[in-house]
């Protein structure tokens, strides 16, 4: 990565990113993944290509790390959905493989940082809910799996001993659990029964 | 800052995979053969993109934030199929076994007559007291029970407190349980009674029971399983609950609680049940906020700790109190 000089920011001072990367990591679990559910939401809504989705949050959030690397946001829902504005209209311009009706209205995505995603109490208080119900939806070997390692503590092999299979199983089965419970615990909207 | 995204795009894998392959370095960082070279490869791999280092850092944080299911999630063992994964609850309960019988049934002591026998709890407590004729009976938390067994009849009164019976059905030998005022008679059965100051409940698992008037044989009601009978001194009622309902109130014997939407006011009665710190919410407002879960009984701290993350509340020790504020 290239990093320009930026002559034209006045206000660097206070604002100036001096984080370390742990710290900006810190800062992306904390501020940035939370709005993930709200931002996937804004992506399927203007985006036609849903199989494209996951590469959009990808790309917005190398950008949105990226940016903050050179200074820390004020907001960081904002932040987010501009960039999110920005990386649509850019793939737009990029891949003219998309036809413009790819995007349901460029201009539209002006209110995007209005929208009303969820605040950061809603989100504490929702989420032991949404913990238990991931865990719930898992797959049941996966979730035995799951809850023997996160909950229970044990070792790959006292699992895979447990449950008589073999240890490169449990880890297969471990991997799926964890993409799986980070999709449901950011990406999704809770579904209320 | 484009060319760089650019070239970022062009290097990279779908999405998908890039998200799989660091579920599969979390899942690898945690073995125990986890060695510098591994390392090194790992350095190598977040390296390579801040795509990676971005997916590693989403999935590693919602593995953490997932170990909350500690606290809340004991031991799971409602929703998980096998039951060979929780062994340990299966040998506290081969120990308790043990235990009851090496004292001759648990807290059990000759009380008058020779055949009576009275079997309690403490605060916290739970005990199952396994009876000759292969009839089971398990205390909850603060409870009193007595046992005459005889060659012609098996009676208990239910002095106060929780059980959940499973009795061998006997028809020459009635089971008989005495509550209070009333009368709960097996026809061979699963059923649950707890006993509350001014208020009964009977709910029945599996079988049949008659609930009557203790000493009054008209005025009874058969129960179908599902059926619960709550019975304070001027009314009854009957509800049939859903099988996760039932699942719910015998929660205890695995030594949880079990909440779903239930409103704190009710979570913390239940806990108090349990426990001599008593958690105290005098705030309205606090009292009628709802918490979903599942918490070990004896454990109003793992409680505490939820209500402070997952609802914001502050929580205060006073003591024996545990004092719950917005």
């Amino acid at each position: 990565m290239v990093e320009k000089p930026d002559t034209n920011r006045e206000d660097a001072g206070p604002r100036a990113s001096a984080m370390s990367m742990s710290d900006l990591d810190a800062w992306f679990a904390r501020e940035v993944l939370p709005l993930e559910a709200a931002l996937m939401q804004f992506l399927s809504r203007n985006w036609r290509n849903a199989s494209d989705i996951a590469d959009l949050r990808q790309d917005i959030y190398v950008r949105v790390y990226e940016a903050a690397q050179k200074e820390m946001p004020l907001s960081a829902k904002a932040f987010v959905f501009s960039i999110a504005r920005h990386v649509m209209v850019d793939r737009v311009r990029r891949e003219r493989i998309i036809p413009i009706e790819a995007v349901a209205d460029l201009d539209s995505l002006g209110a995007a940082s209005d929208e009303p995603g969820p605040d950061r109490d809603v989100i504490a208080r929702d989420e032991l809910r949404k913990l238990q119900a991931a865990i719930d939806r898992l797959p049941p070997r996966c979730r035995e799996v799951v809850i023997g390692k996160r909950i229970q503590g044990l070792s790959r092999h006292e699992i895979a001993a447990q449950m008589g299979i073999a240890p490169d199983t449990v880890s297969a089965h471990l991997t799926d659990g964890m993409c799986a419970l980070a999709d449901m615990l950011y990406g999704e909207e809770e579904k209320r029964s | 800052m484009t060319d760089a995204h650019a070239e970022a795009a062009h290097s990279k894998a779908d999405a998908r995979d890039v998200e799989r392959r660091a579920a599969s370095w979390l899942e690898r960082r945690q073995r125990e053969d986890w060695n510098a070279s591994d390392q090194a490869e790992f350095d190598a791999w977040i390296g390579a993109s801040l795509a990676h280092r971005l997916a590693y850092v989403r999935v590693d944080a919602a593995w953490s934030r997932a170990e909350w299911l500690k606290d809340v999630h004991p031991l799971v063992s409602q929703s998980a199929p096998r039951r060979k994964m929780f062994s340990p609850l299966l040998l506290r309960v081969a120990a308790t076994l043990a235990l009851a019988a090496a004292l001759g049934a648990g807290a059990a002591y000759y009380f008058g007559r020779p055949r009576d026998r009275i079997y309690s709890t403490p605060v916290g407590g739970h005990e199952i007291v396994a009876f000759a004729d292969g009839t089971k009976i398990e205390l909850d938390t603060d409870t009193v029970l007595r046992a005459r067994m005889t060659t012609k009849s098996r009676t208990i009164w239910l002095d106060k407190g929780e059980a959940y019976f499973q009795v061998k059905h006997d028809a020459s030998h009635p089971f008989v349980v005495i509550a209070g005022d009333r009368r709960v008679t097996d026809l061979g059965t699963k059923f649950l009674i707890r006993r509350d100051p001014g208020r009964l409940e009977v709910a029945l698992m599996e079988g049949r029971v008659r609930v009557g008037a203790e000493g009054e044989k008209s005025q009874s009601a058969l129960l179908k399983p599902g059926d619960v009978i709550t019975a304070t001194a001027s009314t009854v009622f009957l509800t049939e609950e859903t099988h996760t309902a039932l699942a719910r109130e015998l929660s205890w014997r695995r030594g949880v609680l079990v909440f779903d939407k239930t409103p704190l006011a009710d979570a913390a009665r239940e806990f108090n049940r349990y426990n001599s710190v008593k958690i105290i919410i005098a705030d309205p407002a606090v009292a009628s906020m709802t918490i979903d879960g599942t918490f070990p009984a004896n454990n109003s701290e793992a409680f505490a700790r939820v209500v402070r993350n997952a609802l914001g509340l502050r929580v205060e020790r006073h003591g024996d109190e545990s004092v719950i504020y917005r």
